[in-house]
C-alpha cells in the first residue's frame, strides 16, 4: 500500500499526488515511469513521474481523469492509499549532448519533462521549456518548469495565456534563434508527431515518450508494442522514449484506441458508482 | 483413520482398471471457469493406489524430476492415511496440489510405471492431487518445522515454480529467504499463465501460505533489475546468494504483416488479462480484453491450449487452433488437446499465418493462411514444415492469439554484468550446482531452458538449491555436511540388494 501524503488540483480533472514509495524514489531516473493498480480489482496503468523526493521517500504523480481508473484515482484524498505502485520501469531519457535542450510538455505531459529538464540544467546545459495547452486553466506546473529551465514559453490554442498557437510555433522560433541540440517532447500523439516533423529536416535529435497501453510493464506481454524504424519495440521495456523521427504514430494512435468501447462501458459504471454514493450521502 | 490394507496379490492388483477422473461435462464447463477435473473420492483413490505393485526397483521415483517417493505415498493412500501421504510428498515437493494438476505425468513417473507396458500406469498425478486436496480441505495441513537458522540470506528473483521451490528448499535448510516478485501477485506463470479451470487460484494461494509458514518472505511489486541489481542485493542488502528464477516470459511474434493490429495478442498478454487481471469479469474487474466472434490461436503447445480453452469460455462463435505441423508434433499434453477438442475448439493442422488484414479501425478482420507439408527433420528432430505453393486462403478472424513459445526476458540479464547466456539469450548454469558465470548467482527454470514445464523448473530448482547450500557452507564456513546429488532410486535399491 502506498499512502497519498499530498494532493493538489492542478487543473480541472487533473491532480498531483505525492505517494509514498521509498525504494522507487531512491532509484528512479528521469524518463522512467511506474505502473499503479488502485485496488484489488483494479487495472494496471502506466503513469509518468514528474518528480520525486528521495529523503521523503515519495513520488510525484500527475493524473488526468480520462477514464474509469483515472477518475477513481483523482477521487482519492490525502491519507488514502494506492494498492500497488511498481517501478521504476523503462529506461531513462537520453538526450544528445551539445547545444540547447528544448523540453516540450503538451497538457499533462508537462510533468514528465521536468525531471529531464532539471537533469540537463544540472549538467550546465541551457534548457528551454515549452508548455502547450488548450487554454490558460490547463497550463500545469508552470512554476516548476520555470525553476527547471533557463527560459519557458507558453502557448495556448485559444490565446488565453502566453502565445496563441501551438508548441511547434514556439519551437520554430527557438530553432531560428539558437543552436538546438536535442528536443524532448511528451504529450498527446499529434503534438509529438508535429514536433518530430518540425525537427526532422534539420536533423535535430528528438525524443518522444510513448504512452502505449501496458499490462505488466516489464516486457512480458507485448501489449505496448510500437513500431520504431520498422522494428517492433516494447514501449515498457525498450522505451518509453524513442527517436521521434522513427515512430509509427498512426499505429500508436490506432492501438491506443483498442479498448474505446470498453472504456465507455467502464465510465458508465463509474458514473453509477458515484450516483449510488451521492444517494447514500 | 488407518484402514488395514487389503492384501492383494500382484495379479489381483493388475486386474484393477485405472480409475477414471470425474470431470465437468464439456457442454457445461465450456461456460464456466471452474476446475474441469472434479477429483477422486476416497474410495476411488484407495482403489487406484492399490494398483501400485510396490516395485522393488521403483522407476517412477527416477521418472519424477523432484524424486517424490511415489510408492511410499501410494502405500499410505491404500491405508487411507491421506494426510500422511501428502506429508510424505511434501518431504520432497512442497507444491503437491499444483504438480498433481499440471505435471505431464504421462512423460514422467507414469511413463516409466511398470504397468505401462502391458496395462495402464498408476494414476500418480491424480492421487497426488487427491491427497494434497484432502489434506487442505480437511484442515490437516501440519505446520512445517522451522529448522535451526544458519544466518545465511538468500534472495530469490521470481516467484514462479522454480523460485518457490528454491525458497522452500532454502527454508528447509535453515537459510533466510526473501522472494521478489515483479507482479502484484506471487506465483508467476502459475497465476498469470495457467487458467484457473486447470489450476484454481485458491490452490496456489494455499501453497504460498504454507511457504510463508516455513519462514519464506515474499515481496510483490518488486522489479529486481530496476530497483536493485543482483550485485547490489549481495553488496548492499546483505544477501549471500541470489537465485534467478524469472522464467521465460518474453513473447514471440511471428514477424508477419499485420501482427500489430488491435485484437492481436501474445498468449502472455491474453492470458494475463484473463487469468491474473480477471478480464472475464469486466467492468467489475477494471481490465478489459477483446475477445471477438472468431478467435484464432496459433501454436499447439500447452499455452496455446490454455488460450483456446479460455477463449471458448468467453463465448465466441468459433475458436480455431492453427498449427504448422500435425497433431503428432503438437507439444501440448494429449489431455490438453483432448479437453480442448471436447470443449469445441477446432483444429487446423499444417497451417501457418502469412499475414493479417485489418479494418478501418485497425482491428484485425482476416487472416491469410497457407497449408504446409512436412519435409526432412530439422535440428529439433521434428520434421520441418514447408509451405505448399499456391495454397493460401483467407479466414475471418476478430481475435488472434500467438502462442509460439517464449524467449528469456532480458531485464534481469541486463542488470547482471558478466552473466553468460547462449545465442538465444538463455542463461548458462551448471547442471550440477545451478551456478551461473557470476559468483553467488544461481539460476533455474525456464530462464536456463527457454521454456519447459513447471516440474522441470522445479527439478532444476532443487539442483540449484543444493548448489546454493553447498556454496554457502564454503563461503560462510558453516559447520554442516555438504550434500551430494541423490542416487537414483533404481540404482540405490539395486546396490542394496547386491549388498544383501
Amino acid at each position: 500500500m502506498h499512502k497519498i501524503v499530498y494532493k493538489e488540483e492542478l487543473a480541472p480533472k487533473t491532480v498531483m499526488f505525492k505517494v509514498e514509495a521509498p525504494w522507487i524514489a531512491k532509484k528512479i531516473r528521469p524518463g522512467q515511469f511506474v505502473i499503479v493498480r488502485l485496488d484489488e480489482t483494479g487495472e494496471r496503468i502506466p503513469l509518468s513521474i514528474s518528480g520525486w523526493d528521495e529523503k521523503e521517500g515519495t513520488l510525484r504523480l500527475i493524473i488526468q481523469a480520462v477514464g474509469y481508473t483515472s477518475n477513481k484515482l483523482i477521487d482519492l484524498e490525502v491519507g488514502d492509499s494506492i494498492r500497488d505502485v511498481v517501478g521504476p520501469l523503462g529506461r531513462q531519457t537520453h538526450l544528445t549532448e551539445g547545444g540547447t535542450a528544448v523540453v516540450i510538455g503538451g497538457g499533462y505531459g508537462t510533468g514528465a519533462v521536468i525531471p529531464s529538464a532539471l537533469e540537463q540544467k544540472a549538467k550546465g546545459r541551457r534548457v528551454v521549456g515549452i508548455v502547450g495547452a488548450r487554454s490558460k486553466n490547463l497550463v500545469l506546473l508552470e512554476d516548476d518548469l520555470r525553476a527547471a529551465c533557463d527560459e519557458v514559453f507558453i502557448t495556448t490554442d485559444d490565446g488565453s495565456y502566453g502565445r496563441k498557437g501551438l508548441v511547434t510555433d514556439a519551437l520554430a522560433d527557438i530553432m531560428a534563434h539558437e543552436d538546438v541540440g536535442a528536443v524532448l517532447a511528451v504529450g498527446p500523439v499529434p503534438m509529438m508527431r508535429a514536433v518530430s516533423e518540425l525537427t526532422r529536416p534539420k536533423n535535430i535529435p528528438t525524443m518522444v515518450s510513448l504512452n502505449a497501453i501496458m499490462v505488466d510493464g516489464t516486457g512480458m506481454c507485448g501489449a505496448c508494442r510500437v513500431t520504431v524504424g520498422g522494428k517492433i519495440k516494447f514501449a515498457c521495456y525498450d522505451g518509453p522514449d524513442f527517436d521521434g523521427h522513427l515512430v509509427d504514430y498512426n499505429e500508436l494512435t490506432m492501438r491506443q484506441r483498442t479498448y474505446k468501447p470498453q472504456e465507455a462501458e467502464a465510465m458508465k459504471l463509474y458514473e453509477s458508482e458515484i450516483a449510488a454514493k451521492t444517494v447514500k450521502a | 483413520m488407518a484402514i488395514e490394507p487389503k492384501e492383494l496379490t500382484p495379479r489381483e492388483r493388475m486386474k484393477i482398471p485405472r480409475q477414471p477422473m470425474p470431470e465437468q461435462k464439456p457442454e457445461i464447463r465450456r461456460n464456466n471457469f471452474d476446475e474441469v477435473p472434479l477429483g477422486y473420492d476416497e474410495e476411488t483413490a484407495i482403489t487406484e493406489a492399490n494398483r501400485c505393485l510396490q516395485c522393488r526397483i521403483p522407476h517412477c521415483i527416477d521418472g519424477c524430476p523432484v524424486n517424490i517417493d511415489i510408492p511410499a505415498f501410494l502405500k499410505l493412500v491404500t491405508r487411507g492415511e491421506f494426510a500422511k501421504a501428502a506429508q510424505k510428498i511434501k518431504e520432497t515437493n512442497v507444491l503437491p496440489s499444483i504438480c498433481g494438476r499440471v505435471c505431464p505425468q504421462e512423460n514422467q513417473c507414469e511413463n516409466v510405471c511398470v504397468l505401462t507396458k502391458k496395462y495402464t500406469p498408476v494414476a500418480v498425478g491424480r492421487l497426488e492431487r487427491f491427497v494434497a486436496d484432502y489434506e487442505r480441505s480437511h484442515n490437516l495441513v501440519v505446520d512445517p518445522v522451522i529448522p535451526p537458522q544458519t544466518g545465511c540470506r538468500v534472495a530469490v528473483i521470481g516467484s514462479g515454480p522454480a523460485g518457490l521451490t528454491v525458497a522452500s528448499e532454502m527454508a528447509k535448510r535453515g537459510h533466510k529467504v526473501v522472494v521478489y516478485e515483479a507482479l502484484h501477485q506471487p506465483g508467476g506463470v502459475l497465476f498469470y499463465g495457467i487458467p484457473r479451470f486447470r489450476l484454481p487460484g485458491d490452490v496456489i494461494k494455499s501453497e504460498l501460505a504454507y511457504l510463508e509458514k516455513m519462514g519464506v518472505e515474499i515481496h510483490v511489486n518488486t522489479v529486481i533489475g530496476k530497483l536493485a541489481s543482483p550485485q547490489e542485493l549481495m553488496d548492499e542488502m546483505g544477501f549471500d546468494a541470489i537465485f534467478l528464477g524469472t522464467g521465460a516470459g518474453l513473447p514471440r511474434f511471428p514477424g508477419v504483416e499485420g501482427e500489430n493490429f488491435n485484437g492481436v495478442y501474445s498468449a502472455n498478454e491474453y492470458l494475463t488479462r484473463l487469468n491474473l487481471m480477471r478480464a472475464d469479469n469486466f467492468p467489475h474487474s477494471a481490465t478489459p480484453v477483446y475477445c471477438g466472434k472468431r478467435v484464432a490461436v496459433f501454436g499447439a503447445g500447452n499455452t496455446a491450449m490454455d488460450s483456446a480453452r479460455t477463449s471458448i469460455r468467453m463465448g465466441p462463435e468459433d475458436v480455431t487452433v492453427y498449427y504448422r505441423r500435425t497433431r503428432e508434433e503438437a507439444p501440448a499434453r494429449n489431455e490438453e488437446l483432448e479437453h480442448a477438442m471436447q470443449e469445441g475448439v477446432n483444429f487446423e493442422w499444417l497451417t501457418a499465418p502469412v499475414k493479417f488484414i485489418g479494418d478501418d479501425n485497425y482491428f484485425v478482420k482476416k487472416a491469410v493462411l497457407q497449408r504446409m507439408e512436412l519435409g526432412a527433420p530439422d535440428e529439433s528432430g521434428r520434421r520441418r514444415p514447408l509451405p505448399i505453393e499456391g495454397s493460401e486462403f483467407e479466414v475471418d478472424v476478430n481475435t488472434v492469439v500467438f502462442a509460439l513459445g517464449f524467449g528469456v526476458n532480458p531485464l534481469i540479464i541486463e542488470a547482471t554484468p558478466g552473466l553468460e547466456t547462449n545465442k538465444w539469450g538463455i542463461v548458462k548454469a551448471s547442471g550440477e550446482t545451478g551456478m551461473t558465470s557470476v559468483d553467488g548467482v544461481f539460476a533455474g527454470g525456464d530462464i536456463i531452458t527457454g521454456g519447459a514445464t513447471v516440474i522441470l523448473a522445479m527439478g532444476q530448482a532443487k539442483i540449484a538449491a543444493r548448489g546454493i547450500h553447498n556454496w554457502l557452507i564454503d563461503k560462510k564456513g558453516l559447520d554442516l555436511p555438504k550434500e551430494e546429488a541423490p542416487v537414483p532410486a533404481s540404482k540405490a535399491k539395486k546396490e542394496k540388494k547386491e549388498k544383501k
